[in-house]
């Protein structure tokens, strides 16, 4: 059975594979940095003190989480551009889906590792005389982080599995080029394969990447 | 040093002070006693608005606590406190745990943070440890570092909420020791506590809290020896 594929015409489409692996990991990077941002500013806001801010967090936050990631790229590609009455480009709306989308699951993950740490350490900061914000920033927040690298590893990793919807709403990433490809040559098992291969390197790395970080932070 | 009139505190419907008077002077050591539940703890935590107050009045230092222009942060930074669980940084060395707010409030630079603080851990016979994390100490040790990191701020005042009661009986002499010391510099201390010796020797003079009152104020040989009020009687008698 095996034999009858031919694995070595791969080595072919890796040009055309190297171009969607590079809008994969353009579109997981960026968005998945300014949804870091965006995490820690609705997830800090959920807990903030003032009704309107924690309000506005808990929507953003409800509204994501509520809807599925397809309907979110679909909505921002084709719909948007009529309410703001501009064109998106497919990359451009590709990055800020997967921006909005983690940064709602990384608003919780910020929340819940903040809330973790026992309220003794804010307590003893303030005592001392620290501000809020200041014991926020050099007491809570740096054991907060350490907390929050497991179950952001696991957001990383389904964010950047994510993109692959993304090629309904035409970014060239790896599956959209996979399908191209298939399409035109009928290697459907030896492309996609691939594909997955590519997408399973990715994520093997990051979590490599993560582990260590882990360890190292243990101290 | 602190002027205390009236002071009522409500959790929900849950009157837990129901009204405190008292007057602390410039290093006297009071110790509060009292069953759990009396309120001795939520009293302490209101010198320095870790509870906001309900009602009355708390002016320490010439700042009144419920005045809303007062810079609160200000004021903690004259009120030391010492917690009964620690609560030292666990993501900071023993040094670094001194050397935080002096450098993030005080201003002062990282190396006459360090000397400072280095002197201070000397103090507390800690000066071995600076650069340990506070995990690897024993609780006896922890509680010392975080008097230390207290005293880094240079405090007019300091409050003990049970300093003493979560640590092993083996390691309670260590940091009561400490307190002494500290007493016998002229150091102003209020302090919630179990140790009826410590009260007994150290204190300039003792209140009896029980359901949310001062019920009984004095001396401590007074109130140790002769106590007037029969909840006082029945508190001592159980626990000595």
């Amino acid at each position: 059975m095996i034999g009858r594929f031919n694995w070595a015409g791969v080595i072919d489409f890796l040009p055309q594979l190297m171009t969607g692996l590079y809008y994969t990991l353009l579109i997981s990077i960026v968005g998945l940095v300014i949804g870091f941002i965006l995490g820690g500013i609705f997830g800090l806001g959920r807990i903030a003190q003032s009704k309107v801010i924690s309000s506005i967090s808990v929507v953003y936050i409800e509204i994501i989480r509520g809807t599925p990631v397809l309907v979110q790229a679909i909505w921002i590609y084709y719909a948007l551009p009529l309410i703001i009455g501009t064109e998106l480009g497919s990359v451009t709306a590709g990055i800020i889906v997967i921006a909005l989308n983690s940064g709602a699951y990384i608003a919780e993950i910020v929340r819940g590792a903040v809330q973790s740490i026992d309220k003794g350490q804010m307590e003893a900061g303030r005592s001392l005389g620290l501000n809020h914000g200041q014991t926020m920033r050099y007491i809570i927040w740096p054991q907060a982080f350490k907390r929050m690298i497991p179950p952001l590893g696991n957001q990383f990793i389904i964010s950047i599995k994510d993109t692959s919807l993304l090629s309904v709403i035409l970014v060239p990433e790896l599956i959209f080029q996979g399908r191209l490809i298939a399409a035109n040559h009928f290697n459907a098992v030896e492309i996609y394969t691939t594909v997955a291969v590519f997408y399973l390197a990715i994520t093997l790395t990051l979590s490599f990447v993560l582990q260590r970080m882990e360890r190292r932070l243990e101290t | 040093m602190i002027t205390v009139k009236d002071l009522h505190k409500t959790f929900g419907d849950n009157e837990v002070l129901k009204g405190i008077d008292c007057e602390i002077e410039p290093s006297e050591v009071v110790c509060v006693i009292g069953p759990s539940g009396s309120g001795k703890s939520t009293f302490l935590r209101c010198l320095n608005m870790l509870e906001p107050v309900t009602g009355g009045e708390v002016i320490v230092d010439g700042y009144n606590l419920n005045d809303p222009k007062t810079d609160i942060n200000m004021v903690r930074t004259e009120v030391g406190m010492v917690f009964q669980q620690f609560n030292l940084f666990p993501h900071k060395k023993v040094i670094e745990n001194l050397m935080l707010a002096p450098q993030k409030v005080r201003k002062i630079s990282d190396d006459e943070a360090h000397e400072r603080c280095l002197k201070l851990l000397e103090k507390v016979g800690l000066a071995d440890k600076a650069d340990q994390y506070p995990q690897s100490l024993s609780g006896g040790q922890q509680q010392r570092v975080a008097i230390a990191r207290a005293l880094a701020m240079e405090p007019k005042m300091m409050l003990f909420d049970e300093p003493t009661s979560a640590l092993d009986p083996e390691l309670v002499g260590e940091v009561l020791e400490v307190m002494k010391q500290l007493a016998n510099e002229g150091m102003t201390m209020f302090v919630v506590t179990h140790e009826m010796g410590f009260a007994r020797e150290v204190g300039d003079r003792v209140l009896f809290m029980d359901e949310g009152v001062i019920v009984e104020e004095g001396v401590p040989d007074q109130i140790f020896s002769n106590p007037q009020s029969e909840r006082t009687k029945e508190f001592l008698n159980k626990i000595l």
